[in-house]
């Protein structure tokens, strides 16, 4: 799905989080939001989610005008930085749950939703955890869970806050070559957030650096590298 | 610690443990504290009930004021306790899961009722809507008298239990944060669904411990509710007051055998609790611990 930011802008009470910004993100692309903390690059993200709202400007989802669509309605498979599963239910269920909350005649039957389910958490190489609960998953485990519920409501695009913040180096490293194959398997337009420039170069098709609620510089990443266009960018790429 | 025999002397004790003699010393006390201030009282009501035998104790219970006690009692807390349920969660959720304004005041309305005095809280509800004010008047007149009557004692005892829920479920709710509602939502889910499929069992247990005291509470309270009851023998005396109208009379078998029995209601509450969390220890952890 192609995403069209138009002049979006935020404040919260007294602090702007985001200037006027705009991003066209070509569909299929993989894209980071890359920048220090309080860049803004959260708060864009929750805006493509629709779990924040903008002030003024216009969001796109393939031409259509997608400003005012709910949370529910924008169907993005959302991953959140610290997972966010649902601690009191299993595995299976955390990952069913958003075919399960789906409208009657929408909602697949139970066997179906079995297979599903069972298909994604061998998409996440982990096909015999359905049973167990969050509590009882290592970090990286639960972020492929959180993946795999996302990915089940069969999403438009997938987006991800600080997806491998929480974990230690080799999980990381596992976890990015993970994604990058569900993205390329999926075709899914993703949106990551990120304050690493390494995860961001290795990663992305197409890098955003953001700071302080201004998009800096938008580019391939060696694009960025050898043309850094403002004293920000090449100083937040060298460091 | 398999070698602890290889340390040298001094290191035998870890840093965090205090001598045996102290240990032995603080646990003695507790026990003692507990002994004097909880556990003889219990023994004393049980004891002076059945002073005169167990013949005393069925006598005591076969009197219809008593028994109009107990019921009375019975169903204000059945009253009381659903609802303050109700107001505790919403209000809980209100406090955790949105931003607006006047939310510090609205905490402060909520532990109200835990600074103002139960006899004034009793006498407001008095002044509000007893037979000499307007608003208590048209209730008289209407055949529905707020005043010394169920509705008075309930909402007296809503008033003095109403922090119970909410205190027990703001700290915990304020802990899980919104992250695992945002994530329901992002997955398709209305807001109904969120709150019972996320946000309920998330707080179940708070929620019940909640339940627990506001029903220990709403059982035993007496300031307010003696106020706006009028203590009407066998119509509007709950048990607290019924215990105290009995004990003034010198009926002690009788006083106490009602005790007895709030005492013994608050205990079956405390054991469902703790066969509960027997039974569903692995949930417990998973919902705690994560």
């Amino acid at each position: 799905m192609h995403i069209e930011i138009d002049e979006i802008a935020k404040t919260f009470g007294q602090t702007v989080a985001l200037h006027p910004v705009s991003l066209s993100i070509p569909s299929g692309a993989l894209v980071a939001l890359l920048g220090p903390s309080g860049s803004g690059k959260t708060t864009l993200l929750r805006i493509l989610g629709g779990l924040d709202y903008p002030d003024a400007g216009r969001l796109m989802f393939d031409a259509r005008d997608a400003t005012g669509l709910s949370v529910q309605e924008r169907r993005a498979g959302f991953v959140f930085q610290s997972y966010a599963l649902f601690r009191h239910m299993t595995v299976f269920d955390n990952i069913a749950y958003g075919l399960r909350a789906r409208p009657r005649r929408e909602r697949p039957p139970a066997a179906e939703i079995e297979r599903r389910v069972q298909k994604l958490l061998t998409l996440i190489q982990l096909p015999d955890i359905g049973k167990r609960y969050p509590s009882q998953l290592s970090g990286g485990q639960r972020q492929r869970v959180a993946l795999a519920r996302a990915l089940a409501i069969e999403p438009r695009m997938l987006l991800l806050d600080e997806p491998f913040g929480a974990l230690d180096a080799k999980v990381r490293k596992e976890l990015r070559t993970g994604l990058r194959e569900i993205h390329d398997a999926t075709g899914l337009t993703t949106v990551f957030v990120t304050h690493d420039q390494d995860e961001a170069m290795a990663l992305a098709d197409l890098v955003v650096v953001m700071s302080m609620g201004r998009i800096e510089q938008i580019g391939r990443p060696q694009d960025l590298r050898a043309r850094p266009a403002t004293p920000f960018v090449r100083e937040f790429l060298s460091a | 610690m398999s070698d602890a025999s290889a340390a040298p002397r001094f290191a035998r004790r870890e840093v965090t443990t205090e001598t045996p003699l102290f240990r032995a010393g603080l646990i003695l006390t507790v026990i003692a504290i507990l002994a004097l201030l909880l556990f003889a009282p219990l023994v004393v009501v049980f004891a002076e009930a059945f002073s005169d035998g167990f013949a005393g104790v069925v006598q005591a219970l076969h009197e219809p004021d008593a028994r109009a006690a107990i019921r009375l009692t019975l169903w204000v807390a059945a009253i009381s306790v659903p609802l303050n349920a109700v107001f505790g969660v919403a209000a809980a959720w209100l406090i955790t899961k949105f931003d607006f304004r006047g939310k510090a005041f609205l905490i402060t309305l909520i532990d109200l009722p835990f600074s103002v005095s139960p006899v004034v809280a009793g006498l407001c509800l008095v002044l509000l809507f007893g037979a000499n004010s307007a608003v208590g008047h048209w209730f008289v007149a209407a055949g529905f008298p707020i005043v010394f009557a169920l509705p008075g004692i309930v909402a007296a005892t809503l008033f003095v239990t109403f922090p119970f829920i909410a205190r027990e479920l703001i700290p915990v709710m304020i802990e899980q944060g919104r992250t695992e509602e945002e994530a329901a939502l992002t997955l398709g889910a209305g807001g109904w669904r969120v709150f019972f499929t996320v946000t309920l069992p998330n707080i179940r247990w708070a929620l019940l411990y909640g339940v627990l005291l506001c029903n220990a509470r709403a059982m035993g309270e007496f300031g307010a509710v003696t106020v706006v009851s009028g203590r009407i023998r066998g119509e509007t005396a709950t048990m607290p007051i019924a215990i105290e109208m009995l004990y003034n009379e010198y009926l002690s078998t009788a006083a106490f055998t009602l005790a007895a029995v709030l005492a013994a209601l608050a205990l079956v509450t405390l054991a469902v609790k703790t066969a509960l969390e027997w039974r569903f220890a692995d949930q417990l952890a998973a919902t705690l611990r994560h």
